[in-house]
């Protein structure tokens, strides 16, 4: 670990000054994530800039749905009542990923920045094209039962890890942020990116930008919908795959369909054409599997994670079916439904 | 009603039932300190540097940076160390294996990744750890090889064998020929992921350079006096230069058992500065040392259509290192656990550019009997005959290998009881015949042994005029009960409440013991303080028979018992004395005796020892998706006297726990062309976690057993072995498909 300058901001424009152009300072709340890569020596920020005291942990009503503080923590956020009601997806997700512990630190800000689990990523003994721009990918040919299925470049295959993001996605959140050139909204599905040839950047945040809030919109899928998240362990494992589903149905015709897939590509992972497929059409398995076909179709396989593509074929499948049959996946019990 | 005798002399008090560990609320109070939470004056800390390639050697080192940072000492390297012993087998501490022990920043070679090649020390953690990453090292790297299975071709059967592994015994009978001409045959290859133990504590040493010159060191290690003597060979020091402790282990499951590099560079590092210094190793740096070796398997079963074994080939090429043989006994438990005329039994080494594997946790017959017990649920398939009635038809009294009857052997006892709980007769043997909703449901069972051992092992114990006792010995407790059970015995054997007796351990000051391993500290240090106890009894009888008017006197020791603080003849209560009025009354401040055990060679000419386990494991599979959760597990165990009811059963309860890891999560991956274990952390690195455990069933089966005077076998590795086959034959069951490769992930049985 690096020794750093420590800044604690009071209020949001205040952090945003204290940040200026410094690329080696970074924004710390939760730092659920970024203590472990200094600790790595992945992270070498010159200077910490202390965002937990900002009036950016409440999560309010706006425009029908809901507007979620940067520093809501994971657990207060997944406990909220208005998210357990009206957003059970995002509370799902939430609560299916790391620990109880970890969500308490955690903050919403954080987790959707949090960076890749590969392991070449927080090995500083090996090349790392994310780590080290132009060093190489050796996790290509290497350990890569993890990695991704889509999406992926030649100069990168990690996937995101976050659990949350994935609902998020499905739920076409939009992510408030402020910086040096003021204030933008950023549509969920632009937020993250895919590796390219620069995948060193895993969002599309402009340099001292921070993340302020996180608004969900009025529509919220309350009653069908599944967090479907498949592992090495039973907790405490990142997806190999995940599945955030969500339908509005009339009866047992699709009227809307969001889908969404977690730890199979370098952000939440979405196929516009399979959810139009489903639009209009009834809620059968049948027309589950064609959707799930249409999206691994573009799946690729690494050396060792070619299973994840039949494993993310038929997770589809089953999420879609908790989802219809509003039966969504429980998280504290670990027994698929 | 007759009066219960315990073999320690005093009524069974304590012994044999269900006691709250001693050693529990210094534990959960945080009054209990670990090998790195010893403080000194002027405490240095050090941080170690380790090996960003595999193989080859280090061409410069630039620790410029590093030492200019404020706080830092010294960058200690091979270049600029202080001499050290210069022969390899200065190293060699009491379990080596054969060859040349790893020295750490003796010169510029590589040998694995990992290794460490400097150590930064600094006024404090955080400095150190800072200045390490300054620390530049140039590197000529090799090709390095990693890939047992690639090295099959250049394996060996190793020259010189282990001490106390016993090499595969010679074939007997012609298995090649009763194989071919069996009418069942079995034959399968079967494979086991590279592990490492990760016990919750960092590896950890701290020397304390005392005012005298002689050193105080604290140490995670699972025997104090392997700490001792590894430290006086390698750097030529004196016994009594060098006190060594091991109060209290954070978990070791074997990867305490030999020094490790910490405790090495923590000296080197006093000495050079002349201070007191702490070495922590990181989580990290756990893949930088011992691990349990994966291993290629090939087992072979022949047998008539009613399930009687005519041939027994068992095969296993496991992983060393460079340096060293390292060698496991994994293929001599098919010699041993079924009876069988034809059998041939085989090992070979291949050597790895990885650090020395090391024992873990059942070393040897977690690997082995995993490949046979799946074989034999193979046959059991094969021969549609019930995988216990095979078992029992092949079931033997007598150890084939040495020819000699087992002391005890109450495995039928646990196929009976394990069966009744777990509800085996309502299993329909048909594979996907059982389901609950989405989920197919699998039963699986298969057999677990393990050596009934004894080492040599002393304890002294000290009576005092109080009626207080304090008994220890040198060897640890691994967080295995061993402070109780030691307790427990010295309590019952002087008739003392539990609360009066303070036993001491993990200190190169006390009485001489063995390091904690192979599941023999029960039986050796039990006995050893048992036969402490038992003298100070007979010191404090023939004081209290000399008493003036004394009821005891004309009575014989063998005919008193020592209860509730008094010394009474059996039988007549009436006539007794207290213990504390014998002392003083004759002015006795102190009695104490040292006792001293070691196997009983007559009872080990006549019989051999073994531990037994049936283990049953119910699996539930998403038919769908894979996902298999181990929904529950009885394991009935075969260990002789069992001393404390609950500690043993937590014994029994983790190494099933660690069972389930072996057969569902752990796994070391290594990247061959780096020749790197990739997964170096616990969110990466899987154990078990609290949601993959359900319900687990402990049984213990009434077994007597002579092979020591407290009939005991140990209970610390049993548990583990035979419940990776137990839930691999329940994943088959369940599913129909055989998977012979542990971890049992879902990506093998999506493709199975």
């Amino acid at each position: 670990m690096n020794r750093f300058d420590y800044v604690r901001a009071g209020t949001v424009a205040e952090a945003v000054q204290a940040f200026g152009s410094d690329p080696s300072a970074r924004f710390i709340a939760g730092g659920t994530n970024l203590i472990d890569l200094m600790k790595y020596n992945v992270e070498k920020p010159g200077r910490l800039i202390d965002i937990t005291r900002l009036p950016l942990n409440t999560i309010e009503e706006r425009d029908g749905g809901l507007r979620i503080g940067a520093l809501v923590s994971n657990a207060d956020l997944a406990y909220d009542d208005r998210i357990r009601s009206r957003y059970p997806l995002l509370s799902s997700a939430i609560l299916a990923g790391a620990s109880a512990q970890l969500r308490n630190a955690a903050s919403t800000g954080g987790n959707i920045n949090q960076r890749t689990r590969c392991y070449y990523f927080y090995d500083e003994g090996t090349p790392c094209n994310k780590r080290e721009p132009g060093s190489g990918c050796p996790a290509i040919g290497g350990v890569n039962r993890i990695h991704a299925i889509f999406g992926a470049s030649d100069a990168c295959i990690a996937t995101h890890p976050s659990d949350m993001c994935v609902a998020l996605a499905a739920l076409e959140a939009t992510v408030q942020v402020t910086g040096p050139d003021g204030d933008r909204a950023i549509a969920f599905a632009d937020y993250h990116r895919l590796p390219g040839d620069d995948p060193a950047k895993d969002n599309t945040l402009k340099p001292g930008e921070m993340v302020v809030t996180v608004d969900l919109p009025a529509k919220d899928y309350g009653q069908h919908h599944t967090y479907l998240k498949l592992r090495d362990r039973l907790s405490y494992a990142f997806a190999l795959v995940s599945v955030a589903a969500a339908f509005e149905l009339d009866g047992q015709t699709i009227r809307t369909a969001r889908l969404a897939l977690g730890g199979v590509a370098h952000k939440p992972w979405r196929n516009l054409e399979a959810e139009a497929l489903l639009q209009g059409k009834p809620a059968t398995r049948e027309n589950f599997q064609a959707a799930a076909d249409l999206i691994v179709a573009e799946a690729k396989p690494q050396s060792e994670n070619g299973f994840k593509i039949e494993l993310a074929r038929r997770a589809i499948v089953r999420g879609l079916e908790q989802a219809a049959a509003g039966t969504p996946q429980t998280q504290s019990d670990k027994r698929i439904q | 009603m007759a009066t219960q005798i315990s073999p320690a002399s005093g009524r069974d008090t304590f012994v044999g039932r269900a006691m709250s560990r001693v050693d529990g609320p210094a534990k959960v109070t945080g009054l209990a300190k670990y090998a790195g939470e010893f403080a000194a004056p002027n405490l240095a800390h050090g941080y170690v540097v380790s090996s960003a390639i595999t193989k080859g050697r280090i061409t410069a080192i630039d620790a410029a940076a590093a030492e200019a940072v404020p706080g830092v000492f010294k960058v200690i390297t091979h270049e600029n160390r202080p001499s050290i012993a210069g022969e390899a087998e200065a190293y060699q501490d009491m379990v080596a294996p054969p060859g040349a022990p790893f020295r750490a920043l003796y010169d510029e070679t590589i040998a694995f990744s990992g290794q460490p090649v400097a150590l930064v020390v600094a006024e404090d953690f955080d400095t150190a750890r800072y200045a390490a990453s300054l620390v530049r090292v140039s590197y000529e790297a090799e090709t390095p090889h990693t890939d047992l299975e690639a090295q099959a071709g250049s394996s060996y059967d190793p020259p010189e064998k282990r001490d106390g592994i016993k090499p595969p015994p010679e074939p007997w009978g012609d298995a090649g020929s009763a194989f071919d001409g069996a009418a069942i045959k079995v034959s399968q290859q079967y494979r086991i992921a590279h592990e490492h133990h990760n016990p919750m504590e960092p590896h950890a040493s701290t020397v304390v350079v005392e005012d005298d010159g002689t050193y105080t060191v604290y140490d995670k290690i699972q025997g104090v006096a392997n700490s001792q003597l590894y430290l006086t060979n390698a750097f030529g020091l004196k016994p009594e230069q060098v006190r060594c402790l091991s109060p209290y282990m954070g978990g070791g499951f074997g990867c305490g058992l030999r020094p490790q590099y910490q405790l090495f560079l923590a000296m080197l590092a006093a000495q050079d500065l002349n201070r007191s210094v702490r070495v922590v190793l990181t989580r990290d740096q756990m893949w930088s040392f011992t691990y349990r070796p994966g291993a290629v398997q090939t087992v072979s079963l022949g047998a008539d259509t009613s399930g009687n074994l005519q041939a027994i080939r068992h095969d296993a090429l496991h992983g060393t290192s460079q340096y060293e043989d390292y060698q496991e006994n994994i293929v001599n438990w098919s010699g041993i656990l079924y009876g069988c005329d034809n059998v041939e039994l085989t090992y070979r080494l291949a050597k790895l550019d990885t650090a020395t594997p090391g024992d873990m946790r059942a070393p040897g017959a977690v690997t082995g009997v995993f490949a046979l017990e799946t074989a034999m649920d193979e046959l059991a398939y094969a021969t549609r005959i019930d995988p216990i009635q095979l078992r029992i038809a092949n079931y033997t009294d007598t150890d084939p290998v040495e020819e000699k009857p087992f002391g005890s052997k109450a495995l039928k006892a646990c196929f009976r009881q394990g069966a009744e709980r777990f509800g085996w007769s309502k299993r329909n043997p048909e594979p996907r015949s059982m389901r609950d909703g989405k989920e197919l449901v699998g039963w699986g069972m298969a057999c677990g042994i393990w050596e009934a051992l004894m080492m040599e092992s002393s304890a002294k114990v000290t009576l005092t005029a109080d009626g207080r006792l304090e008994v220890g010995n040198s060897t640890g407790d691994i967080g295995t009960g061993t402070y109780t059970i030691l307790t427990q015995i010295a309590a019952d054997a002087l008739g003392l409440p539990m609360e009066h007796v303070t036993t001491k351990l993990g200190d190169t000051d006390l009485a001489k013991a063995p390091v904690a391993g192979g599941s023999w500290t029960a039986a050796s240090s039990g006995t050893a303080v048992m036969k402490a106890c038992r003298d100070v009894a007979e010191q404090a009888f023939k004081l209290a028979r000399g008493l003036e008017g004394s009821p005891l006197a004309n009575v014989d020791f063998e005919r008193v018992v020592f209860s509730k603080g008094r010394i009474e003849v059996a039988g007549d209560p009436a006539k007794s004395v207290v213990l504390t009025d014998v002392m003083r009354q004759t002015g006795t401040e102190t009695l104490e005796a040292t006792g001293s055990a070691s196997p009983d060679k007559d009872f080990a000419k006549q019989y051999e020892a073994y531990t037994h386990s049936a283990v049953f494991a119910e699996v539930k599979i998403d038919e769908e998706l894979g996902i298999v959760r181990v929904t529950r597990v009885v394991s009935a165990i075969a260990a002789g006297k069992i001393l404390n009811t609950k500690t043993a059963r937590s014994q029994i309860l983790g190494a099933v726990v660690m069972g389930i890891g072996s057969a569902l999560h752990e796994e070391s991956m290594l990247d061959h062309r780096l020749g790197r274990f990739m997964n170096r952390n616990l969110g990466e690195y899987h154990v078990p976690a609290n949601a993959d455990i359900h319900d687990i069933d402990v049984i213990f089966v009434d077994e007597e057993d002579k092979a020591n005077p407290l009939g005991v076998k140990g209970v610390g590795e049993i548990g583990i072995v035979g419940t990776a086959a137990a839930i691999s034959n329940a994943v088959f069951h369940a599913t129909g498909k055989r998977i012979r490769d542990l971890p049992i992930t879902v990506d093998k049985i999506l493709a199975a």
